[in-house]
């Protein structure tokens, strides 16, 4: 009885020093967060770790920033994976660009040309429809003055 | 964010066409798309979910600018004029002056489409000018 209870003593605290011989979680979290302080741009960057596995949260600008605290991450001592997350914000789209009075009034005569009861005004960037048109020509007319880059078009066309 | 969500059906019908390049922003309340689409059936049914979702365009606040691909391939293109005859002008534009015309119906040789609107072309009696492009449709044979 005594020996058996020594025995599991013994397995106790050969496991309790195995154990305490690799680096805790909350150790090797703060590593991470300090060898990724150096990368530019990664400090929306959120890390967990669980059981030596290291998932990477957050979001950032490019591919490269993302793969570049992965790769830091990999390199800490006790980090047996890593689990990236991470999510890439798209660049903002660049802003909708409208065509010049100048241009849009030549594009506009054109496309309204053949639609005889069509009157169109343009003014900063806005296309004015009045007049009359078949219910069939409007979406073909429709397509043309779109194609110009209009501001938009105010349709106060009557349709027959 | 009002705009996209009532035109939500036709966002994501552009998206499910494969639209290529496509764009969706919103700006002073106008929502702006332009995107590209493979052929012709496939931007008609975009303008007619824009027709369902504002019966005859008269909200004003959407600019729908979805282009059809013309395979390079594509060296003919057919005269679709409600009846009559097509002009064919010196430049792009109603203001120059017409240089020949093109009859209904009639399948002409397509030179190039450097300008959305105005298309070269050149007639089977050689003529070469400007046509506008609503009244061309690609032939592909």
């Amino acid at each position: 009885m005594k020996v058996t209870n020594r025995l599991f003593l013994l397995i106790f605290a050969i496991s309790v020093a195995f154990v305490s011989c690799k680096p805790k979680d909350a150790d090797i979290k703060t590593a991470i967060e300090q060898a990724i302080a150096a990368i530019p741009d990664a400090s929306n960057a959120v890390i967990a770790v669980k059981d030596g596995v290291a998932t990477i949260t957050g979001e950032f600008k490019d591919d490269a920033t993302k793969a570049a605290v992965e790769t830091a991450a990999k390199a800490v001592k006790g980090v047996k994976s890593v689990v990236n997350n991470g999510t890439v914000t798209p660049p903002p789209p660049p802003p909708v660009t409208i065509s010049a009075d100048d241009a849009l009034i030549k594009g506009v005569n054109d496309a309204v040309k053949d639609f005889t009861k069509v009157k169109a005004d343009v003014k900063g960037g806005v296309v004015t429809l009045t007049g009359e048109i078949k219910k069939a020509s409007l979406p073909k007319l429709m397509q043309s003055l779109m194609a110009l880059k209009p501001k938009k078009v105010d349709n106060k066309l009557t349709v027959k | 964010m009002a705009v996209q969500d009532k035109y939500k059906e036709l966002i994501d019908a552009a998206t499910a066409a494969g639209a290529t390049d496509l764009q969706v922003r919103e700006q002073d309340n106008v929502l702006y798309i332009d995107g590209t689409v493979s052929t012709g059936a496939a931007k008609d049914e975009l303008w007619a979910i824009y027709d369902k979702i504002d019966p005859n365009f008269t909200s004003g606040d959407l600019v729908l600018n979805v282009n059809v691909t013309v395979d390079a391939a594509v060296t003919k293109v057919k005269v679709i004029t409600e009846s009559s005859n097509l002009n064919i002008r010196k430049g792009p534009g109603t203001d120059q002056p017409i240089v020949g015309k093109a009859a209904h119906h009639e399948i002409i040789t397509l030179v190039n489409k450097s300008n959305d609107q105005w298309w070269l072309v050149r007639t089977n009696d050689g003529e070469e000018g400007y046509s506008y492009s609503r009244y061309l449709e690609p032939v592909t044979e």
